[in-house]
């Protein structure tokens, strides 16, 4: 038998370096890019022919799918804070990046996706694996560049690289056509754009005092945590506001972590499914001093009843944030952190310590929260094979410094009320996007980017299966996660749509037959493990937290579980159904009302 | 109310798409737009007049400022600023006192004849876009056959403000 001869990496000489493909590698290094997620194809294998000399330096993961990749690299991003690269071949290749980067885009997550693109000679003839990826990515990347000529590639990349970290970050697309990547550049001809970029604004004085005089006049003041605190590294600035205030605050689904949350100030996470005692401090404040949050749909609900009888403080480093859903009583445009220190500085020489302690309000608030704390103590105790029993049981197994990726849907919002976490940069979910099947590649690109700790995937059977592929990519680059799949056999949060709105007309939302989730494992040669009853899973976790690689948990929770509380879409918040404490109401009594109010 | 809004770019490939592109993806309705060169190289102005209420177009002036390629928006207010839009039409003559009164009618708008043909006659319109609305109005018992508008470009009074 002939064994064929692989070709071994070489050296690089000065003149390869002049290539368009070793500028690109080149420049990636110097940029401080030693991982890329991608996989290879027609116009982008220059590229990878460089790659390949780079061995040691950099390590390229090669997913299964593009959109694998690009949540890799979004997970890679969220918890390194260095933009994520993903790397893909022109048309269909590229076009698989396009929802991660939407996602990125929502999500203001810093990731580059470099594609190749056909010859510059062919473009626009609609070649073979052509597609306009500068038109379909323009309304969702921050900028996208198409490189022209080969002097401009390393530019091109280090400003890709400023514009997807600076100010609001965001994802970056460039086409790089393949012939670009094999000219040879001129001799020391790397132009300079003739423009500079946008600078960061910075908060502004007058705003920073105004805000803090609100604060003082404030008697019912509520902090909310949004990404822009996590992104800014802003967590310990957003503490010290909160304890000097002596006010409660509570996170955005994407501020998760940004504050510890078995601290005796937090709420925990609001909106939508939050904290009942979240919500209902948001309904009772009468100042919400809001960083780095863009008051999203699923925060606010109806915006005007929302914004009834308060005031607002927004800080955001971007100003098309102010006044877009909200009106703002005083904004600061800036980073977080820089306004944050500024304005706890300005807090204190107002004397907040001496004037105000909030006994009142917080108290009620504590006492909401207490007894909403003590259902969910409850909860553990009494409920079946659920996911809230499951999800709690594993928030109680893990460090503070584990990270917990999820997919969309049901089990995202179940985490997202009972995995108690205390750090920034431990909590990755699809915010904006609600992207099925972002959890488990986020995952994957979290581990790599933090191998010293465990990642858990809590994910859905609809989310997982969405990306499931790449278990291969852990049991070839031997990336251990754990991906705990909340298994109802249904796509549950939509089912629980139908069964609240539609009169349980179950359409296409019914997994008849899925697959064994322990066996798909096994034929990836990874361990699986099914849960079927309560006593199980504990064992099941311990076994899959402490071995060395990727074990998948399949726990068969009861299917028709809701979660609870719920903000029917566009309603007041006051109209949240399904609590325990405060709102108990269900969705006939807001029907009831609505209609005894004349409303429709 | 219609607003004039000033944005300096790059001249970049593309910048158009972009700035119109944004104006379309979040529902703002361009009405006129205009692209040109400017003073200082490397740099060109597009002017886009649209229909849309104070806030609105606070937001668009935002949105747009966010473009990489955007290096200044700003609103070119009708006191502070000149506004002039170039319309040619074609108008339809039939006899020679229509003639007449339509070469006088465009002597009293300060309007230039462009082009005469024995059935037309071409008019150069510039002004601000009410007075060429006017003038068409004027026009239209003769005959419009045809008109073209360049869209709206202006500039404010005093030396450029950076947004």
């Amino acid at each position: 038998m002939v064994t064929p001869v692989m070709q071994q990496s070489r050296k690089i000489t000065s003149k390869d370096r002049a290539i368009g493909k070793y500028v690109m590698t080149e420049t990636l290094v110097k940029l401080g890019v030693n991982t890329l997620f991608g996989i290879t194809g027609g116009a982008i294998i220059p590229f990878y022919d460089a790659v390949f000399d780079y061995k040691g330096r950099i390590r390229n993961i090669l997913m299964r799918h593009e959109q694998g990749a690009v949540h890799a690299a979004e997970g890679y991003a969220r918890v390194t804070g260095k933009p994520g690269i993903c790397i893909s071949t022109s048309g269909p290749g590229a076009c698989n990046l396009v929802t991660g980067i939407a996602d990125a885009y929502m999500d203001s997550t810093p990731i580059i996706a470099i594609s190749g693109q056909v010859p510059t000679f062919l473009i626009g003839n609609d070649a073979f694996q052509e597609t306009d990826m500068i038109g379909v990515t323009m309304p969702i990347t921050k900028h996208n560049f198409q490189i022209r000529h080969v002097d401009d590639i390393a530019e091109t990349l280090t400003r890709a690289y400023k514009i997807s970290t600076e100010g609001r970050p965001g994802p970056v697309y460039i086409d790089v056509p393949k012939d670009i990547q094999t000219k040879t550049a001129s001799k020391n001809s790397a132009r300079k754009f003739a423009y500079s970029l946008h600078p960061v604004p910075q908060p502004g004085r007058q705003q920073v005092l105004d805000a803090a005089e609100l604060i003082m006049e404030a008697e019912r003041p509520l902090i909310i945590s949004g990404g822009g605190v996590i992104i800014s590294n802003a967590s310990h600035q957003v503490r010290q506001l909160a304890e000097t205030v002596n006010c409660p605050i509570a996170t955005t689904l994407m501020g998760k972590g940004a504050f510890p949350e078995t601290h005796p100030l937090s709420l925990g996470v609001l909106g939508m499914h939050g904290e009942e005692h979240a919500n209902y401090a948001v309904i009772n404040s009468d100042l919400l001093i809001a960083v780095g949050c863009r008051f999203s749909d699923r925060i606010t609900g109806d915006t005007k009843s929302f914004q009834e009888g308060k005031k607002i403080i927004h800080i955001d480093i971007d100003p098309a944030e102010i006044g877009k859903n909200v009106e703002a009583e005083v904004a600061i445009t800036g980073d977080a952190k820089q306004c944050l220190v500024q304005l706890v500085k300005a807090v204190r020489n107002a004397g907040a310590k001496r004037h105000h302690k909030h006994s009142e309000w917080n108290r009620r608030i504590k006492d909401v929260k207490a007894i909403v704390e003590s259902h969910h103590e409850r909860d553990i105790k009494t409920e079946g094979l659920t996911q809230i029993f499951s999800i709690q049981t594993i928030s109680r197994m893990i460090k503070p410094k584990d990270i917990v990726a999820t997919g969309v849907g049901q089990h995202q919002m179940f985490a997202q009320l009972y995995m108690s976490r205390t750090l920034p940069r431990t909590w990755i979910s699809s915010g904006g996007a609600g992207t099925m099947g972002f959890g488990f590649p986020a995952a994957i690109g979290a581990k790599v980017g933090r191998p010293s700790v465990e990642v858990i995937d809590i994910d859905g059977d609809g989310s997982f299966q969405m990306t499931s592929q790449e278990l291969a990519v852990c049991k070839e680059e031997n990336i251990k996660v754990i991906p705990v799949i909340m298994n109802n056999q249904y796509l549950g949060m939509v089912r629980q749509w139908l069964e609240t709105f539609n009169n349980k007309r179950y359409s296409t939302v019914h997994f008849t037959d899925n697959p064994s989730f322990e066996k798909m494992a096994e034929a990836y040669r990874l361990p699986g493990i099914t849960v079927t009853r309560k006593s199980e899973l504990a064992e099941a976790f311990r076994t899959a937290y402490k071995s060395g690689e990727t074990t998948v948990i399949d726990v068969m929770v009861e299917k028709e579980k809701n979660i609870w509380p719920m903000l029917p879409a566009g309603g007041s918040l006051k109209e949240i159904i399904g609590g325990n404490v405060i709102f108990k109401q269900t969705w006939q009594d807001i029907l009831k009302s609505r209609s005894a109010r004349g409303l429709k | 109310m219609r607003h004039t809004i000033c944005i300096l770019v790059n001249d970049a490939p593309g910048v158009m798409t972009r700035v119109a592109g944004l104006f379309a993806r979040r529902g703002y309705n361009i009405d006129t737009i205009t692209v040109g060169k400017t003073n200082s190289r490397g740099a060109s102005k597009i002017i886009i007049t649209a229909i849309g209420d104070d806030k609105t177009m606070e937001q668009v002036e935002k949105q747009v400022g966010k473009l990489i390629d955007v290096i200044s928006v700003f609103e070119l207010k009708p006191d502070d600023s000149v506004i002039r839009e170039l319309c040619l039409a074609k108008i339809s003559i039939n006899g020679r006192k229509r003639k007449e009164d339509i070469i006088k009618y465009a002597n009293v708008y300060k309007n230039k004849i462009v082009d005469i043909t024995p059935k037309t006659i071409t008019l150069e319109i510039m002004g601000e876009p009410q007075k060429i609305d006017t003038f068409l109005e004027l026009m239209s018992p003769f005959g419009i056959l045809d008109v073209s508008r360049t869209g709206v470009t202006g500039i404010s009074r005093e030396s450029p403000k950076k947004s």
